[in-house]
């Protein structure tokens, strides 16, 4: 090559690599937001789910007990306490084969099969929650069971609320996606398409490609967050009650930490479909045992540790403690160090197996 | 005879490409001078894709040694991708980038650079500068994936089967590219499975099959190898094919070679007047009717069949 180009070869070179960090990162960004398909998924669509979720879980009412009668049970004086009570539906059956059915089927939470017994007789299916709770109004109604025995203290404080326990968690389910996915999807269709290999016969830096991921993630990651978390304050009325430098620090870490996941899944898989399974099968343990829409804690003590590990587990505790409790750095230490792990080693180990051609 | 320019472009010795028990490319030899073309011709799995991408640096060869532009892949190898174009034989560019923003990308990897509309204007796609990949046609596709591979102003450009799957008209424009870039004094090095793409751009030919140089030189030493001054081609009518034997052809005067595929019969022959002199009079003697009887002088195609009774492509 001429001389001429080697003069300013330093100073240049480092502008070129500016240069195209911006482009490829453009090329990512623009190729992203032209499929409005995809759009609607990362944006759209988690919106959706936490406001029709949060509305759901969120009046004031609460849910009534669906008691099944036999038609022509006799009408006494406790029958009509029973019906006079808000909290109790009651539904007539023709025969006690069709009050089994709806009782199997969930239609109806218990059948009260003789209500003047005392105490009544009745019939439920003790796993679910519903029917205790259809158990106990039935009891109190039928005055077998004294109200204050039961000490109601109602949970309708803002920040108390299943809505405020759900958001977070939709959060971090919604970054663990679309990190996963713009970044895994993303590798797959450039490799698919014989892009990547076009790619590593130019110049172009290899770091520049990576790093171009991580720029137009960090863009839409500002997106994802501001407008998620406006639409659960202004809207669902959320709080968030810690730092709120933490909580998008925090947000930025587990944001990278699937990036890197993501990453991982990508390095050698040739196609999207093959993308597609690894990411699902990454994503489903995370989707059920990470406490999204309910507490982990249900599951059995010996598995805790393990999804205490998770990542997506110490992002929503992590997101869940700054918003609801308000906590402060010291209190999310430990999941920082868990996401700060995720972070580090599917990186190191992406950028060791990933496959360029 | 054109002159031999001093400086090597391109060179590769002993190259071998094993996939396991597979040997793609089997110890070939390439040389391509600065300011020439050198078409590899090859039919499918022949080794060309195989050849060329380790030349391109992207797949590692199982031994041989190759030099780019004066340069060795191992510890130069940015040093060669900002000097060298490169057309895959078959990238897909992203959907929904225009060709501009396309190029503009491509173009941020280099130091030296052509700008964007030249290229536009070298491919003949200005008009399409705003459109988006999936609206482009194949044709227009490949001439933007050309364009690609000339933005970073390279000095040596490696070619990929460009026109594969291409209409004849477009499969022209993208060799008046190639044409153009040759008078700019640029190297090419590409690989076609179509003997006229390498008669019309290439200064030189190697033939290969199955990994190997089968034939080599300019397309006029090539033809002249197969020692013919035409080939006659005869299909005789149906149902008299069998009274043709081919030793009786073969004792014609100036019948070197005799070929059958189907009802039809192929001759090489050295002296054409004699040969379908004596041709006619013996289709008279053992009563053959004749449906077609035609002659073309000899064609890199023929060269590729005499040397391994397989057309380059089917069809
Ligand atoms: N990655 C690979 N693993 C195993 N075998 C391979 C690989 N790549 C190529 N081959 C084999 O090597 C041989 C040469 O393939 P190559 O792609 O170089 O042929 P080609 O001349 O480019 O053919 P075409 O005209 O169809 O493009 C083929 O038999 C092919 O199946
Ligand atoms: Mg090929």
């Amino acid at each position: 090559m001429a001389s001429g180009h080697d003069v300013s070869r330093g100073a240049s070179r480092q502008a070129l690599r500016w240069k195209e960090v911006r482009e490829l990162s453009r090329h990512r960004t623009l190729a992203f937001i032209r499929q409005p398909e995809a759009v609607f998924w990362v944006f759209a669509f988690p919106m959706v789910l936490a406001a029709v979720l949060g509305f759901a879980f969120q009046s004031g009412e609460p849910a009534k007990s669906h008691i099944a009668l036999l038609e022509g049970a006799h009408a006494n004086r406790l029958l009509e306490r029973l019906t006079a009570d808000e909290r109790v539906e009651l539904t007539r059956f023709p025969d006690v084969a069709a009050a089994e059915r709806a009782l199997r089927s969930g239609k109806v939470d218990l059948f009260l099969t003789d209500p003047a017994a005392s105490p009544p007789a009745l019939r439920l299916d003790p796993v679910r929650a519903e029917a205790e709770s259809a158990r106990l109004r039935v009891l109190v109604a039928l005055g077998e069971l004294d109200e204050d025995a039961l000490a109601l203290d109602t949970v309708e404080e803002k920040g108390s609320r299943y809505v405020d326990f759900l958001f977070p968690g939709l959060l971090g389910m919604n970054l663990m996606g679309t990190g996963l996915w713009a970044i895994g999807f993303a590798i797959a269709e450039l490799r698919q398409r014989k892009i990547l290999k076009r790619l590593l016969v130019t110049p172009m830096r290899k770091s520049s490609f990576l790093a171009s991921f991580l720029v137009s993630r960090l863009f839409f990651l500002v997106l994802e967050l501001v407008l998620l978390t406006a639409f659960g304050f202004w809207v669902l009325d959320v709080p968030l009650r810690g730092s709120i430098v933490l909580f998008a620090l925090v947000s930025l870490l587990g944001a990278t930490a699937f990036a890197g996941l993501g990453l991982l899944c990508a390095s050698r898989v040739k196609t999207i479909e093959g993308v597609s399974g690894m990411l699902n099968l990454v994503m489903m343990p995370m989707w059920l045992g990470s406490g999204v829409f309910f507490s982990y804690e249900r599951f059995p003590d010996a598995v805790q540790p393990l999804l205490r590990a998770l990542p997506l587990t110490a992002l929503n505790d992590a997101l869940r403690e700054l918003m609801l409790d308000g906590s402060g750095v010291r209190d999310i230490l430990p999941e920082v160090l868990v996401l700060a792990l995720w972070l580090v080693v599917p990186f190191v180990v992406a950028l060791r197996v990933f496959r360029w051609s | 005879m054109r002159p031999v320019p001093a400086a090597l472009a391109l060179s590769a010795r002993s190259l071998v490409k094993r996939f396991d028990d597979l040997t793609a490319v089997d110890g070939l030899d390439l040389d391509v001078h600065a300011g020439t073309c050198l078409a590899l011709l090859g039919p499918n799995g022949a080794g060309k894709t195989t050849t060329i991408e380790m030349l391109e640096g992207l797949t590692q060869p199982t031994s041989g040694s190759i030099e780019v532009l004066g340069l060795q892949w191992n510890g130069s190898a940015n040093a060669i991708r900002e000097r060298i174009g490169v057309q895959l034989q078959d990238t897909k560019l992203q959907e929904k980038i225009t060709t501009f923003e396309t190029l503009r990308l491509f173009q941020s990897f280099y130091d030296a650079v052509r700008p964007i509309d030249e290229v536009l204007e070298m491919v003949g796609m200005t008009e399409k500068r705003g459109a988006r990949v999936e609206t482009l046609s194949g044709g227009q596709h490949q001439r933007l994936t050309l364009a690609c591979a000339l933005v970073g102003r390279p000095e040596l450009l490696f070619l990929d089967e460009p026109t594969t799957g291409l209409d004849p008209q477009a499969r022209r424009r993208v060799w008046e590219i190639v044409e153009t870039f040759k008078t700019e004094g640029g190297t090419v090095l590409l690989t076609t499975h179509y003997m006229e793409e390498a008669q019309r751009l290439a200064d030189r030919v190697v033939i290969v099959d199955a990994g190997r140089v089968i034939a080599e030189g300019t397309p006029s030493e090539v033809i002249a190898g197969l020692e013919a001054e035409s080939i006659v081609e005869l299909f005789p009518a149906g149902g008299t094919a069998e009274r043709l034997a081919d030793d009786a052809l073969l004792v014609l005067p100036g019948v070197r070679e005799v070929r059958r595929e189907g009802s039809g019969v192929t001759l090489v022959v050295t002296d054409t007047q004699a040969s379908v002199g004596a041709l006619l009079a013996h289709l008279g003697e053992v009563g053959v009717a004749l449906e077609s009887l035609q002659t073309h002088a000899p064609t890199l195609e023929d060269v590729f069949m005499d040397l391994t009774g397989k057309h380059l492509r089917d069809g």
